[in-house]
């Protein structure tokens, strides 16, 4: 009882002290939020803000505030990644001392995963896959908002972490016995794990949401087969996530009971097993990776096809190859830990089910290939993207495969090989993919194109830097260097090597810096979407005007072919069409639920994360009395949009 | 929401009888049954996938409506799944002695 009341601070104290970043960074964050609630003051935009975008259930602004989150965490986990690099240009250098180093390492790896790629991806698949499929909106509009403000509540709560009682320090995979409280007291790991659990929960239902969409809510003569690639993505990433997300959210519930109420879960007394984190760590893990990257393969898909102005070569073996890699992702997750102990035969059956992945990755990248095959290839910014993805992937996936030939991986693993491996694969797949779709869907999002000349200048920076950076990372990791050591001797000779791979990573910084010029730029001066068929595109969402209407579709098309809407363009004049008159279009109300939600999720987080139980508790009684709130209150969460409302968008567009 | 299928309860008793005799079965087994305790797990393991089949099948109308396809091919991967991840991690934790 006595430890339900009390309040007690951290070893270190409530605010982290003692580093003069730390304190450039709280009188930024001050500054900032002093800033912008200013702004909204002086132009009188609480409501605005309010109404129009803090209770939307709308698919196509939720997208939009999923990216503005995750470019967002790219920034942050970008200076993490740039302060890291600042530490390791040359030997012996002492710009973070080792704690600092090991928390910044750990945030970065957190952030990029599960704070930027994934939110960056649910966002694209909230702005494109209801305006392809021809739905107005998705399965659960307002499940949709939980999702998003979930998330963001779990995003806020870990990032709070750097000034206000230390950030996590165990690796973004958070081993044990390292994470356990023995070796980690003090709130830094808790942060993980609640701010993971919190925005967890939210990736879940988004998973559920976009499955039941896909399935029920596709316009009618849209086959599976006849669905674009993207939303092929779409359903089967939710369906990995439906059955992956569970098994984090128990790991990182084991993990807090371990850490909170001391249980022995993974101790290395008391008869835990230390190693089971790492087990379930990657059961999730693994599968993690393709929600990250199979989407982003749908995006490649859309845009390789829409601009080499073909149909996609071999589009079932494009989807049956993604089932492939949904089955499989599933029975390859010990090579992540290879080096643990397992005999022989696990590791065998597991390097050759990691070798299989290889089967159905290669087939779509040579599906890629052919659809460029005597296309009418037009470089814009996505196409860059696109066309860059390729051979980047292909480096990361073949040193993918060298990495899972388990005698070499004994030399390979924990070596800066395989930190250059897996952000090949993250950044030049995931992220180059994020980019793609970003530029590709701007248009639809916004009303005008993104400025071609300053984007390109983006994508080229932005690349070069890439290869410089990660490339001499494989070279010094066969030369021995391992990952997450803050600093070495100069004896070693991997000084310059590093030097080039800082200087690469400042030449990305400065590619995302022209980047966030170029959407600056465009918005004021960019070229506008009129048409809203900015790239003669092949699927529905170019039917529509840019942006799209709240309601979407003021008549639900009807679909006869894959590629829809090329489809439509082609037999557009040779059948006579009659205009349907409009009719009332049932929409769902916006909602404050899901924010308040999610503040009182946030309030909970941050008790649990300190242990002050009170407070928790009380978090929890607030979501708890948002979800009977809710459940009496669904009376009145519809509305209709009128007939003269949509013949007044229709006639503007 | 039409209800198109048939009415009548038979295909309701049909499952509540074999969820009975399931049930009582297994209990007679862990209760009374002579047999060494690896068998009587083994038995109560086979008993409790065939409740959950009679369960699917008669109360959760696994096979009937439009989406039954997807509930199947969900259910499959949601097994293949649960098998892929328990036995792995069996097989891993016990055996990891080089």
């Amino acid at each position: 009882m006595s430890s339900l009341f009390s309040f007690k601070m951290p070893e270190h104290g409530f605010f982290v002290t003692g580093e003069p970043m730390i304190y450039m960074a709280d009188v930024l964050i001050v500054l900032v939020t002093l800033g912008i609630i200013f702004v909204l003051t002086y132009f009188k935009k609480w409501r605005w803000l309010w109404d129009e975008w803090l209770t939307t259930v709308d698919h196509k602004r939720i997208g939009i505030m999923y990216i503005i989150s995750a470019l967002l965490m790219l920034f942050r986990g970008g200076v993490d990644a740039l302060l890291m690099r600042t530490q390791l240009a040359w030997p012996g250098l002492n710009f973070l001392n080792a704690q600092h180093y090991d928390e910044i390492f750990t945030t970065h790896g957190t952030i990029m995963i599960l704070f930027m790629a994934m939110p960056f991806i649910v966002g694209l698949m909230n702005v494109a896959v209801p305006l392809q499929i021809g739905a107005r909106d998705v399965a659960f509009p307002e499940l949709n908002a939980v999702s998003f403000w979930l998330f963001f509540a779990g995003a806020m709560l870990f990032n709070i972490s750097f000034v206000i009682g230390g950030s996590p320090d165990a690796g973004w995979t958070s081993y044990t016995p390292l994470a356990g409280n023995e070796l980690d007291p003090g709130p830094g790991e808790n942060y993980y794990l609640l701010g993971l659990q919190i925005a967890g929960i939210g990736t879940l239902m988004t998973g559920i949401n976009f499955l039941v969409t896909i399935i029920k809510m596709r316009a009618p003569g849209m086959t599976l087969m006849k669905m674009p690639l993207f939303t092929w993505s779409t359903l089967i990433t939710s369906v990995i996530i439906i059955f992956a997300f569970p098994v984090l959210t128990v790991a990182l519930a084991l993990l807090t009971i371990d850490r909170l109420f001391g249980a022995h879960f993974f101790t290395v007394t008391a008869g835990g097993m230390p190693m089971m984190w790492a087990n379930l760590f990657w059961i999730w893990g693994h599968p993690e990776v393709y929600i990250v990257i199979l989407p982003a393969f749908g995006i490649f898909s859309e845009v390789i096809s829409t601009f080499a102005r073909k149909r996609l070569f071999g589009y079932r073996a494009m989807v049956y190859s993604m089932v492939a890699i949904s089955a499989l992702s599933f029975i390859v997750w010990l090579h992540h830990f290879f080096t643990m102990g397992q005999g022989p035969w696990i590791n065998s059956f597991f390097g050759v089910s990691t070798m299989l992945i290889a089967i159905p990755t290669g087939v779509k990248v040579f599906n890629w290939l052919l659809t460029l095959h005597k296309g009418r290839i037009e470089f814009t910014q996505p196409m860059l993207w696109a066309l860059a993805f390729i051979p980047s992937f292909l480096i990361g996936g073949v040193t993918g495969v060298m990495l899972a030939a388990v005698p070499a991986d004994y030399q390979y693993h924990n070596s800066y090989f395989l930190i250059s491996h897996f952000h090949y694969v993250l950044i030049g797949g995931t992220v180059f993919g994020c980019f793609a779709g970003l530029t590709y869907w701007w248009p639809k999002m916004f009303g005008h194109k993104l400025d071609e000349r300053l984007g390109k200048w983006a994508f080229w920076v932005f690349n070069i830097g890439f290869h410089l950076c990660f490339i001499p990372m494989y070279l010094v990791g066969l030369q021995g260097m391992t990952r997450r050591i803050y600093t070495y001797p100069a004896e070693t000779g991997w000084g310059p090597i590093n030097m080039v791979e800082t200087i690469g990573a400042f030449i990305m910084g400065i590619g995302f810096l022209i980047f966030c010029y170029c959407v600056y730029y465009s918005a004021r001066f960019g070229e506008r979407d009129v048409t809203g068929d900015a790239w003669d595109g092949r699927t529905l969402e170019w039917s529509l005007s840019s942006p799209a209407p709240h309601y979407n579709f003021a008549h639900i098309p009807k679909v006869e072919a894959l590629d829809a809407w090329w489809h439509m363009k082609k037999e557009k004049g040779k059948k006579k069409e009659k205009p349907e008159p409009y009719k009332p279009i049932h929409m769902p109300n916006n909602t404050g639920m899901p924010i308040v939600m999610s503040a009182f999720m946030f309030v909970a987080g941050f008790g649990f994360v300190f242990e002050w139980y009170l407070l928790a508790i009380g978090g929890l009684i607030g979501v708890l009395l948002c979800m009977l709130w809710r459940s009496f209150n669904d009376y009145d969460s519809h509305h209709y949009v009128s007939v003269e409302e949509i013949k007044k968008h229709e006639m503007a567009s | 929401m039409e209800q198109t299928q048939h009415h009548s309860p038979k295909h309701h008793i049909i499952g509540f009888i074999w969820s009975l005799l399931l049930t009582f079965a297994a209990l007679w087994v862990t209760l009374k049954a002579p047999i060494p305790v690896g068998l009587r797990l083994t038995i109560i393991v086979i008993l409790a996938i065939f409740q959950f089949v009679v369960q699917l099948v008669y109360f959760m109308h696994i096979s009937e409506g439009d989406s039954k396809v997807f509930q199947i091919i969900n259910l499959l991967y949601g097994i293949f799944v649960a098998v892929a991840t328990v036995a792995g991690s069996i097989w891993i934790m016990l055996y990891n002695t080089m």
